[in-house]
């Protein structure tokens, strides 16, 4: 039963990057099946983003229309806390796919990111700001294919 | 000693009074520097800082509101009903975060003041995150995990307002000298954000945070690069000019700022958003 409900949270998208799921991006931290229970801990990516209402809302919803399903519990959790490392290889393609690149998995010796243009994939790329339209994102500029584009912040215990 | 189920807490009367203060302060000082960087939005000196300092904002104010769902699971009330319902003596923000922008009013006029705000807010977030370092160590477990979850966020802010104020006061000029004068405004109240309030004491007795002495010095060692590096004299004693926000002590400021940000939720506390 936990196999079938872990599929059907494939379903459940970033309602702010609606090519990724939830599963895809590393949210979903533990599903239980108890006596027509369904219980989900999810991990929010920035504590304050607006969009964990609306996924708490669409985990509720596919959730529910299972078969033998009679209650969800959606559970947000802080431990252990949800880093960028958490994305899945399939994930970090479908952000590109969005227009979105991926986090940098490692960073240079004084925090540099070294992120790749995710359309034309070169690395001669510009940090506009490290703050962007949604609080994991930030605004790259490529200078390569000059397109705009946008990267998943680096989040990491280390900082 | 660490606590980490409901149930314990409970049967600690001593530890939770103090637990409750603590998070009180630390929920009401992210609520209202929150409110105040809101005020900023679409003032801000060009439209990248406007996307970068609501940004911020948004972190602080989810920041405030994890705190306040801690306050909730403890049995303090809702945690809408203590962001919004609570009267200004009830509230234990440091005074220097409730001060206004500068004069004017965000929707007329505003005439705000930017050296402020940089400094306000990089002396601010450079305490929070001494007292988040001291968190991470926290005897209550679940403030414990919220401490490192809040921590990667504020990475982003430390370096974010490190960077005005090194760039600010290195431009020389007028910059230099509205940055001086918002620095020693700043440190006229400044003792109020690092204070821990009547029970201090108690919170470090707990094990929930280290002393105000402690955390003070590794405030002045993390700025203090950044002083010597902008040629900046950095005082020993900070002052409270205007009282002690941890004790209840508000001024007309805060009043007014409440008034404003609760004007809908007062207009129907039982609606569902």
């Amino acid at each position: 039963m936990v196999e079938k409900l872990t599929a059907a949270l494939a379903a459940v998208k970033d309602p702010e990057i609606d090519s990724i799921s939830i599963v895809e991006l590393g949210m979903v931290e533990n599903i239980q099946f108890v006596d027509g229970e369904a219980i989900v801990k999810l991990l929010p990516t920035f504590i304050g983003c607006p969009a964990l209402d609306i996924i708490r809302q669409r985990v509720e919803q596919v959730l529910s229309d299972l078969e033998g399903v009679e209650q969800v519990t959606v559970e947000f959790i802080h431990h252990p806390p949800w880093t960028s490392d958490r994305i899945t290889e399939q994930g970090r393609e479908k952000l590109k796919q969005f227009g979105i690149a991926p986090p940098p998995k490692q960073t240079g010796p004084n925090g540099e990111w070294q992120v790749e243009c995710p359309y034309c994939q070169s690395s001669y790329t510009l940090m506009e700001n490290i703050f962007g339209p949604t609080a994991c994102r930030s605004i790259f500029y490529c200078k390569q294919c000059k397109n705009p584009f946008e990267a998943l912040k680096p989040i990491s215990i280390w900082m | 000693m660490i606590v980490t189920k409901l149930e314990e807490l409970h049967q600690l009367p001593e530890y939770k009074e103090a637990l409750v203060e603590l998070l009180f302060q630390l929920a009401d000082d992210d609520f209202i520097i929150a409110y105040r960087g809101s005020e900023w939005l679409g003032l801000a000196p060009h439209i990248e800082e406007d996307v970068a300092f609501s940004s911020i904002t948004q972190d602080t104010m989810g920041h405030a509101a994890m705190y306040y769902q801690l306050l909730e699971d403890i049995g303090m009330g809702r945690a809408d009903d203590l962001a919004h319902g609570r009267g200004a003596n009830e509230r234990r923000n440091a005074i220097l975060l409730e001060e206004v922008n500068g004069p004017g009013h965000y929707l007329y006029e505003p005439q705000y003041d930017w050296a402020f705000a940089v400094v306000r807010n990089y002396f601010y977030t450079q305490a929070k995150k001494v007292r988040i370092d001291s968190l991470k160590n926290c005897s209550y477990e679940p403030l414990a995990q919220v401490a490192v979850k809040v921590n990667m966020e504020l990475y982003y802010h430390l370096m974010h307002w490190r960077t005005w104020f090194v760039q600010l006061v290195n431009a020389g000029g007028e910059a230099r000298e509205r940055m001086r004068k918002a620095v020693e405004k700043v440190f006229d109240d400044f003792a109020g954000v690092l204070s821990l309030g009547e029970k201090g004491e108690k919170m470090v007795e707990c094990g929930l945070i280290d002393s105000e002495e402690v955390l003070k010095a590794r405030w002045l060692q993390a700025v203090k690069p950044v002083f010597e590096q902008t040629n900046l004299e950095l005082p020993s004693e900070f002052h409270m000019k205007r009282g002690n926000g941890r004790n209840g002590e508000h001024t007309a400021d805060l009043i007014e700022a409440l008034a404003t940000l609760s004007e809908v939720y007062r207009m129907d506390p039982l609606a569902i958003w």
